[in-house]
């Protein structure tokens, strides 16, 4: 069986699937990619389903030596990709062949990559999902990220063409992010609320998968600082009691007690995916029609057929 | 049923509110109505989570509407004419009550103006609603504690708290299932595991599940590793 050995791990590059669905009722976080976009798009520019275990890839990315000829795809961020030393196109699938070393190097824009291979990385799953939760430290690797030394098993590959999609456009300083309001907003003063529509936030250096904490005028709520623990969706700008607002991302814990303000439309979850700290965000409310056409544009971009 | 509020909480999850308040009833309710609305849908949702007095129902929202979804629920609910409060399982917990496994012992005692052995005496007196579970996988929020105990989070939490600590904070009571940073009072050590990949069902608790703590000496807890 073909493998990708780590010969350097990069900044954080975790295994990731479409993550760890229907146990959140027993706190178990979904965990899955950040820009679940490009993961599906990886995935299927190397011919595999949606499904299939993928590499993250964050800032700075691995270096990984294929045992056997692995065929991989990189897609999300824009990152220096090599394949021994010779830049390799990314607009599609490229082969690595036996022994050679794939070099994801830094960054030039966005923030994080998928990197599938044809066959989907071959890891145990844990509750029927191969993603990997730091936080609570679950998935392969006893739910770490990968270290030098780790052998990453490629799986058996399906049947399957590879496919062609649009790329995810990458925002570049910051991004307007669009919101339905609520669940919490009516906890909110009006002119909380328009603070929140009308300032520009910025991710601070202490955000992570779990969340971004942003700095930006204080927003605090007019009753309780805190609500009855209660589930927290991927996306959720959640307002702590000292009026900070967090967004919650992929690793977010399944409840919470901290009122949530409004909520990030799904569709643009993948570019909320693709900054960093430093990066300014704005928040644009929107409709539920808005968001799911939105979506559904997004779905058609990725290409037409299901998987 | 009571009142229900229905919300967007982003484009593809729905909070069903019920009166904001920790009891029984409103938990059972809670409870109830989630075990319909999975009956009703018969797993085409993403996920259900079961909070204090919440359900949020997460959904595709390319194909599922989620106004459709909102009548739904809510005839669902209208549906339930009465919802008595049905217990789940009991679950007995032994725990060691020991200073080094109960750190926080002292303070706790010093709180509830006694002695650590009263604070033994207050904490297993009672048997605990297992109300919902987040935080980590297993870990099950169980209220309501002696008032006496009832003193919020620790000012600073712990970096690592150990797997099988028992806790208290505002008022709820947990089992740490894994080791993680914590801001609880740490009260205890159990052997027991909420959380087991190894068995056929990995969860210990549910939400309506009763929770019994007994209390057993530092040689037995000793004696007793796993």
């Amino acid at each position: 069986m073909a493998c990708m050995r780590v010969i350097r791990p990069g900044l954080l590059t975790t295994v990731q699937d479409i993550g760890r669905w229907g146990h959140q009722s027993s706190g178990v976080p979904v965990a899955g990619p950040m820009d679940l976009y490009s993961h599906r798009l990886a995935n299927r520019l190397a011919g595999n389903r949606d499904e299939e275990a993928a590499l993250e890839v964050t800032i700075i990315g691995p270096d990984l030596r294929a045992v056997g000829d692995v065929l991989c795809a990189v897609t999300g961020a824009e990152f220096a990709v090599e394949v021994n030393g010779k830049s390799a196109d990314t607009r599609k699938s490229f082969e690595v062949p036996d022994g050679a070393t794939l070099r994801v190097g830094a960054c030039v824009a966005g923030a994080r990559a998928a990197l599938a291979v044809r066959g989907g990385f071959d890891v145990p799953a844990t509750l029927g999902s191969r993603a990997t939760s730091v936080v609570s430290r679950m998935g392969p690797f006893g739910g770490r990220a990968l270290v030098s030394g780790d052998e990453l098993p490629v799986g058996t590959a399906v049947e399957a063409d590879c496919q062609a999609g649009q790329r995810l456009p990458l925002p570049t300083g910051g991004a307007r992010l669009r919101v339905l309001m609520g669940p919490h907003d009516t906890r909110f003063h009006d002119d909380v609320v328009g603070r929140l529509l009308e300032s520009r936030f910025v991710i601070t250096p202490e955000s992570n998968r779990m969340g971004y904490r942003l700095a930006g005028p204080i927003l605090r709520s007019s009753g309780a600082a805190e609500v009855l623990s209660d589930a927290t969706p991927f996306g959720s700008l959640q307002v702590t009691g000292s009026g900070q607002p967090i967004l919650l991302m992929a690793d977010r814990q399944t409840t919470g007690g901290y009122p949530r303000i409004a909520t990030v439309i799904s569709a643009d979850l993948p570019v909320a995916a693709q900054l960093a700290p430093g990066n300014w965000i704005e928040f644009v409310a929107c409709a539920q029609d808005e968001a799911i056409a939105a979506l559904r544009l997004q779905e058609a971009n990725l290409g037409a057929v299901a998987r | 049923m009571g009142p229900l509020r229905i919300v967007s909480a982003g484009d593809s999850a729905l909070l069903v509110e019920l009166p904001a308040r920790v009891d029984p009833a409103t938990s059972a309710q809670a409870i109830a109505l989630s075990r319909r609305i999975e009956d009703r849908f018969q797993g085409t949702l993403r996920d259900l989570v079961v909070g204090y007095c919440s359900i949020t129902v997460y959904f595709d929202p390319l194909v599922q509407d989620a106004a459709a979804l909102a009548t739904e629920i809510r005839e669902l609910a209208g549906g339930m004419v009465e919802c008595p409060v049905v217990d789940g399982r009991l679950v007995h917990v032994d725990v060691c009550y020991d200073r080094e496994y109960g750190p926080d012992l002292s303070e706790v005692a010093e709180y509830a103006g006694g002695s650590t052995e009263d604070v033994v005496a207050l904490h297993t007196g009672i048997t605990y609603r297992v109300y919902m579970l987040g935080f980590l996988p297993g870990f099950a929020y169980m209220a309501s504690v002696h008032p006496r105990l009832a003193l919020p989070r620790r000012a600073t939490p712990r970096p690592r708290v150990p797997a099988g600590s028992v806790a208290i904070a505002a008022g709820q009571t947990g089992i740490y299932p894994s080791a993680a940073p914590g801001g609880w009072h740490l009260i205890g050590r159990t052997h027991l595991a909420p959380y087991d990949p190894s068995r056929a069902f990995p969860f210990l608790f549910r939400p309506g599940d009763q929770v019994a703590f007994h209390a057993i000496d530092r040689a037995a807890f000793d004696r007793a590793v796993p």
